[in-house]
């Protein structure tokens, strides 16, 4: 018994294996995600780094399987959670996972709030999904609950309408929507970005207090390399729909290895600078149609680049002990001779 | 609430004093008057014609006969049908219940078959049932309501004797028995559906547009998030949403309930408020005339504000004050 709960703190709490997300695009799918393998484990705090329209908030969706009806969809590859695969699961199985054990928050506060119903209703809903509890009690629940993300006055905010409250407010409402359940894993997309900046650090300290109290794990989708190094253990940085580089978030600042990478160190903004974040690099990241099927997808813009970086498509692979890299800077991305090419 | 009300009230006052101007000058500007068509020329000695309308006042200033008018009507005086010999208003409550009994009728066949078609579609767009109901309702919305009606009653009445063809009760039966209320029904059916039907197609398309587009909304992802099943997320979240811009028709129909059945009305010559404006203005009927075209005036106003306060209490960005 001991040893399996032993066995079950390491093992990982989700497991991305291969996972495919493509778009529909004039009866073509294009790979919005591609190929991307990684885990989280409980309690750990996973940075997901890269420019606008690099497949971050698609890898986001997945895990949820909220991407758009119709144009998207789960190509293949499996998303393990808790050692079950949510991609095979029916629409009511993850009805049950979604908001109770993996809840996600979303980038527009303003948006992501029901216009025509009470705070206090949409907060209760999550509770009355997924405990068995009187409507009371979920009312005097989302109150501790909105006085939990810092609201002042909860008692009269959960009767009040989404417009009536600033957007950092909304965000709060979205966290303590997000934790109502503790959920063992929060997925938070760019939850700052919307916000002006002091009270992005107010949700981000907020965000940071909740996951250790509540021992949840957070997987957190920003452009900001700052906010990375202040919240994560784990960095992903992603380009085109890979992963390029994955570490530990000091390894990452002082060890940074990939190109990308390191030009995405060099466009964190200074203190007194204008905040547009990673503009910094010349060109933009390709469409999902203007892909490049083979070599490296980056090669266009690198500054390293080689000729072969175009005809050779990079692997991901440990290039120092946790430290992984697909460049072919680095022996280790080189196809093997033989081996089938994922 | 209450305040913004009485303001919105008290504002129609001088609305309803310009339109009463324009109403009274478009009754004179008509060809003709009441003395005009019902008297044979032949029969009738012109000195006396002009003797009357001496008399009645015709042939007084024009801003001393509408000042007559306007002190008259809103003391409550509307004037007599010279048609029928009775005040107007009489007429009027006589056929006003016959009107609204048809035109209640039919805004129910038009929302419930909206809502259920509406709704439907907008759940599953582009499937075989929301492009039948899409051509049902365009068929709907390009015949107009006379050639519907025609067909109608060709087919109903004459050829599977369903419903009758005109009238709003049967003769025979005695006033106040279930018989009665039951004829009525019977009589109203008919026409009701070919008026419901004629809004039917656009408040369809147009709550099923609202469903689709709102369903493409962040918060139905935030529903979704939470673990709130699909049809809790139509039925609750987007259709909260979308049944706003329909309430708020719901205003504008109150205007119809009145003066929306002209045409249908004299199709299956139902004695209503329709048939009764189109026979006044044949007749040159003023009073009865300018009082239905002051109290479709109000109806019109009064709708508007119904619509607004409706928004109000639907939805909860809008306020009132
Ligand atoms: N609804 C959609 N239809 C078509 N393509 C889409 C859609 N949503 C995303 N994409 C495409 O998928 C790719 C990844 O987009 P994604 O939104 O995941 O980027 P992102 O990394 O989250 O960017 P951002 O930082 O701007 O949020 C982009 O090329 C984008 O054009
Ligand atoms: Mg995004």
């Amino acid at each position: 018994m001991s040893k399996l709960t032993h066995a079950s703190k390491k093992a990982p709490l989700l497991e991305v294996n291969h996972l495919e997300t493509a778009f529909k695009i004039d009866r073509e799918y294009y790979n919005a995600v591609d190929n991307v393998s990684f885990t989280v484990k409980p309690r750990q705090v996973v940075g997901i780094v890269g420019e606008s329209g690099c497949g971050k908030s698609v890898l986001s969706l997945s895990v949820m399987r909220l991407l758009p009806k119709g144009i998207s969809e789960i190509r293949s590859g499996e998303i393990l959670f808790d050692g079950k695969d949510l991609v095979k699961m029916s629409e009511n199985e993850i009805n049950n996972i979604r908001g109770k054990d993996i809840a996600m928050i979303f980038q527009e506060p303003m948006t992501s709030l029901n216009p025509v119903f009470t705070i206090g209703y949409q907060l209760q809903e999550v509770l009355l999904n997924h405990m068995e509890i009187s409507k009371k009690e979920a009312r005097q629940k989302s109150i501790e609950l909105l006085k939990g993300v810092g609201i002042s006055r909860p008692d009269k905010i959960v009767d009040e309408y989404p417009h009536q409250l600033s957007g950092g407010m909304r965000q709060r409402v979205m966290i303590a929507m997000a934790i109502a359940c503790q959920p063992k894993l929060l997925i938070a997309d760019e939850p700052t970005t919307a916000l002006d900046v002091t009270v992005q650090a107010q949700i981000l300290e907020l965000l940071k207090e909740i996951q250790s109290a509540n021992d949840m794990a957070i997987i957190l989708i920003t452009h900001d390399l700052g906010v990375v190094a202040e919240m994560c253990d784990d960095v992903i940085v992603m380009y085109a729909g890979k992963i390029v580089e994955r570490t530990d978030v000091d390894t990452l600042f002082y060890n940074p290895k990939h190109p990308y990478t390191k030009l995405l160190m060099g466009a964190i903004p200074k203190m007194d600078e204008d905040r547009e974040v990673l503009e910094s690099i010349k060109g933009i990241v390709p469409s999902l149609k203007n892909m490049p099927k083979v070599g490296c997808k980056f090669a266009a813009r690198c500054p390293h680049a080689m000729p072969e970086c175009s005809f050779v498509t990079p692997q991901l692979a440990e290039t120092e002990q946790g430290h992984e890299v697909a460049c072919l800077l680095y022996e280790t991305s080189r196809p093997k001779e033989g081996m089938n090419v994922q | 609430m209450l305040k913004y009300t009485l303001r919105r009230v008290l504002a129609m006052i001088p609305m309803l004093f310009l339109i009463s101007i324009i109403v009274f000058s478009l009754a004179k500007l008509m060809p003709g008057d009441s003395l005009g068509g019902e008297i044979d020329p032949a029969n009738t000695d012109p000195e006396y014609i002009e003797q009357m309308r001496e008399k009645l006042g015709y042939n007084d200033p024009i801003y001393e006969q509408y000042f007559r008018w306007i002190t008259n009507f809103v003391q409550g005086d509307f004037g007599k049908s010279t048609r029928y010999k009775i005040p107007a208003n009489e007429i009027i409550m006589e056929r006003l219940p016959n009107t609204i009994f048809l035109s209640l009728t039919s805004l129910i066949i038009t929302y419930v078959l909206a809502l259920a078609m509406g709704i439907y579609s907008g759940r599953k767009p582009y499937t075989l049932g929301d492009n039948t109901i899409a051509a049902a309702n365009y068929i709907g919305l390009a015949l107009p309501s006379f050639v519907a009606g025609v067909f109608a009653i060709y087919i109903f009445s004459f050829h599977l004797g369903w419903f009758p063809s005109n009238g709003s009760v049967d003769i025979s039966v005695t006033e106040g028995t279930f018989e009665y209320w039951l004829s009525r029904f019977h009589h109203v059916l008919l026409p009701a559906f070919v008026l419901g039907l004629l809004n039917t197609a656009s408040y369809t398309q147009f709550l099923r547009n609202d469903i689709i587009e709102n369903s493409r909304k962040d918060y139905v992802r935030t529903a979704r998030a939470k673990g709130t099943s699909e049809s809790k997320i139509y039925n609750v979240h987007i259709f909260r949403n979308s049944v706003i811009p329909l309430v708020t028709f719901l205003g504008f129909d109150i205007v119809n309930l009145v003066g929306g059945a002209i045409i249908t009305e004299t199709i299956f010559t139902y004695p209503g408020i329709g048939q009764l404006f189109l026979t006044s203005v044949t007749n040159r009927d003023y009073s009865v005339l300018m009082t239905l075209t002051m109290m479709f005036s109000v109806l019109t106003l009064f709708g508007n504000l119904v619509a607004d306060i409706l928004y109000g209490i639907v939805d909860p960005r809008i306020r009132l004050d």
